[in-house]
C-alpha cells in the first residue's frame, strides 16, 4: 500500500503559483478559500526561497486528533480526509494544524465558520458520497486519485518542484536531485508533518 | 576504528564541500538558501511573503500546532477529568461525612429578605448561561468520549453543532450577569477583619460552631473573587477565539484555548461546591437564592452581623427581633 506524501522541492519552486490556481480550477474551490499556496522566505534577499504547502497528509495528523466530532481521518492510502456533513466548524483543527490547511468559508457573524475545506489529496471526500459522484465533486472537489492520477497541482508543476505520490519513491527522487546537483534546502515541513526528514 | 572514523569525517566533509561548490563547479546556488531546521531553531514558526489577498496565510509552517494537539488531547483530559470528577467524589465525601449542615436552632418561621429580585435575576442569569456553557464547552472535550459512542456520529455531530453555537451565544448572557454581579456585590465582598477570624474559626465547618460573618463570609467571598478572576479569564479569552485574527494569530488563539479550557476547567469545579453547598449541603441556603428571603434563625447563625445590621435598618432592635423565636 502506497502512503501518500507531498514533497516541494524549495529550490526549483519559482513561485509561479500555477499548483494555487491548477487546485483553485480543478476543484472549483469557493472564493476565499485557497487549499494550497506558495510562500517566499528570505524574499528580495540572497537565498531566498518558495515553498508550495497545502495540508500535508501528516502522519498522526493533529488536526483528527483534537476533532471534536471525529470528522477527520486518514485513509489507506495515508490521505487525511474529513466529513463536511459531520463538521461544526469550531476551527480546533486550524489550531492545530502546523502548515495552516484547514480553511473555513466566512457564512455569517463571529463564530459562524462554515464548513472546513481543505485539500483532500485530489482524493475526494471523506462524507458518505459515492466515490467520483457529482454530489462528491460538488462538496470536496475532484476524484483523481480514483481514476489512477496524483493530485492536478503536483502533476502540472511546470519545474517539478512539487512532487506527490507514495512517500518512499518522491523521497528518493529527491534524494538523486540533490545527489546530482549537490545540495538541496531539505523537504519542507517533513519533519513536522511525517516526523522524518530526507538525508540529504 | 580508525578506518570508521575516516569515513565519517568524509561523510561530514562532502556536503560542506558541496555547499561551496555546485556539481559543474560553478559556485553553489544555495551558498546563502535558508535550510528549515535553521529556522525551526530561530523562531517557532516560519513566515515568508505570500501572493494571494489572504495575507494570515503566510505562516509557512508552525510546529506548535502539534504541542497544542497534545495539549488538548492528553493534558486536558487528564487534568479535566482529575479537577471536574475529584471534585465531585471530594463533594460527595463531604456530604457522608459531615452531613446536611442543618439550622442549629430549628426554623422560626420568620423570613427576613436577603437577596432583593434584581439580585436574584442576576445571579440566575449568571448562573443558567454558566450551566449551558459549561455543559456544551464540556462537550467539544470530552463529547467525543462519552457521547459519540453512545449516539453514533451524525446525532452527535447535529448536537455538537448545537451546542457550538449556544456556546457562542450564551457567552454574552454570562459576561452581561457577570458585570451585573460583580457591580451589585463587591462592596459587600470586600475581605474584613471578620474574615480572617472566620477563616481561623474553619468557618463553622470543622468546629461545629459559627463563626461571625457580615453579609458574605469568608468562603462566599473567595468564591466571589474566583469567580470574577475566572470569569473575566474565560470572557477575554473566549472573545478572542470567538473573533479569530481580530489582535491574534494563531499562536495567541492556542494560548487563548489553553487559558480557556484550563480556568474553566477550574471554574467548573469550584461552581460544582458552590452548587452544592447552596443545596445539598446546608438546609436553608437555597431560599436565599430561590425566594429571597431566608430564615431567621439561619441568618442569624450564619450571617449574624449582617443580620444585626439588617434589623437595624429596619428599625428593629436585635433584641425585639430575637424575641420573635
Amino acid at each position: 500500500m502506497a502512503r501518500m506524501k507531498f514533497l516541494c522541492d524549495a529550490d526549483r519552486c519559482i513561485d509561479c503559483n500555477a499548483c494555487v490556481t491548477a487546485c483553485k480550477n480543478e476543484n472549483e474551490v469557493p472564493w476565499g478559500i485557497n487549499r494550497r499556496r506558495v510562500i517566499t522566505i528570505n524574499d528580495g534577499k540572497p537565498g531566498e526561497r518558495s515553498v508550495s504547502m497545502a495540508c500535508m497528509h501528516c502522519t498522526d495528523a493533529p488536526c483528527a486528533a483534537v476533532c471534536p466530532v471525529s470528522c477527520i481521518f486518514a485513509t489507506d492510502d495515508g490521505v487525511v480526509l474529513h466529513s463536511k456533513d459531520l463538521c461544526i466548524g469550531c476551527g480546533y483543527c486550524f489550531y492545530a494544524c502546523p502548515f495552516g490547511a484547514p480553511q473555513y468559508p466566512k457564512v455569517g457573524n463571529f463564530g459562524s465558520r462554515g464548513k472546513m475545506d481543505k485539500c483532500t489529496y485530489c482524493a475526494g471526500g471523506g462524507g458518505t458520497e459515492v466515490s467520483g459522484s457529482l454530489e462528491e465533486y460538488k462538496k470536496y472537489g475532484a476524484n483523481r486519485l480514483a481514476q489512477g492520477k496524483l493530485p492536478l497541482c503536483a502533476e502540472m508543476c511546470s519545474t517539478k518542484s512539487l512532487l506527490a505520490g507514495d512517500g518512499e519513491i518522491i523521497a528518493e527522487i529527491y534524494k538523486e536531485r540533490v545527489l546530482k546537483r549537490g545540495y538541496g534546502s531539505g523537504a519542507w515541513g517533513w519533519m513536522t508533518a511525517y516526523k522524518e526528514g530526507i538525508a540529504s | 576504528m580508525k578506518l570508521v572514523a575516516a569515513v565519517f569525517a568524509l561523510t561530514l566533509a562532502i556536503p560542506a564541500i558541496a555547499q561551496q561548490r555546485a556539481a559543474d563547479g560553478a559556485a553553489a546556488p544555495d551558498a546563502n538558501a535558508v535550510k528549515e531546521q535553521q529556522l525551526l531553531q530561530q523562531e517557532s514558526r516560519i513566515e515568508g511573503r505570500i501572493d494571494i489577498p489572504d495575507t494570515r496565510a503566510r505562516v509557512l509552517i508552525q510546529p506548535a500546532g502539534r504541542r497544542w494537539d497534545y495539549f488538548h488531547e492528553i493534558t486536558l483530559h487528564r487534568v479535566g477529568a482529575v479537577v471536574i470528577l475529584g471534585m465531585l467524589a471530594l463533594l460527595g465525601l463531604a456530604f457522608l461525612i459531615l452531613g446536611r449542615q442543618r439550622i442549629s436552632a430549628g426554623r422560626s418561621g420568620k423570613k427576613i429578605t436577603r437577596f432583593s429580585a434584581f439580585e436574584r435575576f442576576s445571579h440566575w442569569l449568571t448562573a443558567v448561561s454558566f450551566v449551558l456553557l459549561g455543559l456544551t464547552g464540556l462537550n467539544i472535550t470530552f463529547g467525543k468520549i462519552v457521547l459519540l459512542p453512545l449516539m453514533g456520529e451524525s446525532a452527535f455531530s447535529d448536537l455538537a453543532q448545537l451546542a457550538k453555537y449556544v456556546h457562542n451565544f450564551v457567552s454574552f448572557a454570562f459576561i452581561l450577569g457577570l458585570i451585573l454581579i460583580v457591580a451589585l456585590w463587591i462592596k459587600d465582598n470586600i475581605p474584613r477583619q471578620v474574615d480572617i477570624d472566620w477563616l481561623k474559626q474553619g468557618g463553622g465547618f470543622v468546629k461545629g460552631k459559627h463563626a461571625p460573618a457580615g453579609r458574605f463570609n469568608a468562603g462566599e467571598k473567595a468564591v466571589f473573587w474566583c469567580a470574577l478572576a475566572a470569569g473575566a479569564a474565560v470572557s477575554v479569552s473566549g472573545l478572542l477565539l470567538l473573533f479569530p485574527f481580530f489582535g491574534t494569530n494563531i499562536a495567541t488563539m492556542q494560548v487563548a484555548q489553553v487559558v480557556h479550557a484550563l480556568i474553566a476547567v477550574l471554574f467548573v469545579a469550584l461552581i460544582l461546591a458552590h452548587i452544592y453547598i447552596g443545596t445539598l449541603g446546608m438546609e436553608g441556603a437555597f431560599e436565599a437564592m430561590g425566594t429571597g428571603e431566608v430564615d431567621v434563625n439561619w441568618a442569624k447563625e450564619h450571617h449574624d452581623l449582617w443580620f444585626v445590621e439588617k434589623q437595624a435598618q429596619q428599625g428593629l432592635g436585635p433584641s425585639s427581633a430575637t424575641s420573635i423565636k
